[in-house]
């Protein structure tokens, strides 16, 4: 037992980037795809396409998810973003009139100020997370991230936020149908239903607007 | 699993997603730069839920609230998006420029062009 205690704190030492478990190989290649597809997703002149390969940066995020044990998260990623956020996107684009095909001019004037800020925001970044976190490792146990376990502690610690999220969602929306709800069709009278039952033959007017 | 793989992947997912929001001309395109940033804050939240442990899941839940409010903020962005492209027929960024500074040369020929693409639009 003693024996076992003594090489407990030796353990953390064997592990090193020079052996890489099976997992962290898996990590590092979905993030190598998830990387170049958000790359490409802001460089590209083809504006569909950047949304097209947003939906792999998104897809390859829940699979990060999911080797992070976070299954649950990964499936609401997969359904909110895949599903949900990419298709507003597209409507968006569409609804903007964006140019199918390459579009000169989807990058504006700022951009080698914009590539400078980016990368100085890397570099500062990444040799801060690295300097800080070079020696934390993750015990990844099954189970943390399940649907039973986030049932549990949503419903349990974290309910009140979660319903005024709830009441905050549909605000937005109704905020998202009135601020793209054209002005004529409210001014616009409507036909009263009482009106066309009460013996005025059915005009093709009052016909089509009904 | 070593920490800091999740978090130099976040860290430089959030780097690309500043380039494209200060790089991007479309509206659009820099709403979707403005979720890749915030993939990359919810893939930190998660690596270090995992990380930490705690009794709340504070890091699981905070992602969930952040999944939900990027959705409602994507909606009422592209409400906001589609209401300027309807009033004022371009979706770019650098010509909407009513609210800028008259003082300066730059924005005020912004304006006179954005004024001539709206002509042409309409016309």
């Amino acid at each position: 037992m003693s024996l076992l205690a003594a090489a407990g704190p030796l353990e953390p030492a064997a592990r090193s980037f020079l052996s890489p478990t099976g997992v962290e190989i898996v990590f590092l290649l979905v993030g190598v795809a998830v990387l170049g597809a958000a790359l490409v997703t802001v460089t590209t002149r083809q504006l569909v396409h950047a949304a097209l390969w947003l939906v792999v940066a998104l897809g390859g995020l829940a699979v990060e998810f999911l080797l992070l044990t976070a299954e649950f998260i990964a499936w609401v990623q997969v359904l909110i973003y895949l599903g949900s956020v990419v298709v507003l996107v597209l409507f968006g684009l569409m609804l903007t009139k964006a140019p199918i095909g390459r579009s000169p001019d989807a990058d504006s004037g700022n951009r080698w100020a914009a590539l400078a800020v980016g990368l100085a925001t890397a570099g500062t970044l990444v040799t801060l997370v690295v300097d800080a976190f070079r020696t934390s490792w993750i015990d990844l146990g099954a189970g943390a991230g399940s649907a039973k376990a986030t049932g549990e502690y949503l419903f349990r610690h974290w309910v009140l936020p979660f319903e005024a999220l709830s009441v905050l969602l549909l605000a937005a929306l109704v905020g998202a149908i009135v601020l793209s709800r054209r002005d004529d069709e409210g001014k616009k009278p409507r036909p009263r239903p009482g009106k066309l039952r009460a013996g005025k033959p059915v005009g093709t007017s009052s016909g089509k607007e009904s | 699993m070593h920490l800091a793989y999740p978090a130099v992947l976040a860290a430089l997912l959030f780097a690309i997603g500043v380039y494209g929001v200060l790089a991007r001309r479309n509206t659009v395109l820099v709403l979707m730069s403005v979720e890749l940033m915030l993939n990359a804050v919810n893939l930190n939240l998660v690596a270090f839920d995992v990380w930490l442990r705690d009794a709340l899941h504070g890091g699981q839940a905070l992602t969930l609230f952040t999944i939900t409010l990027a959705a409602a903020e994507i909606g009422l962005g592209l409400a906001i998006v589609l209401l300027v492209f309807r009033t004022r027929r371009t979706a770019d960024i650098d010509r909407l420029t009513a609210l800028g500074d008259p003082a300066e040369d730059g924005p005020a020929e912004d304006d006179e062009t954005s004024d001539a693409t709206s002509a042409e639009a309409v016309a």
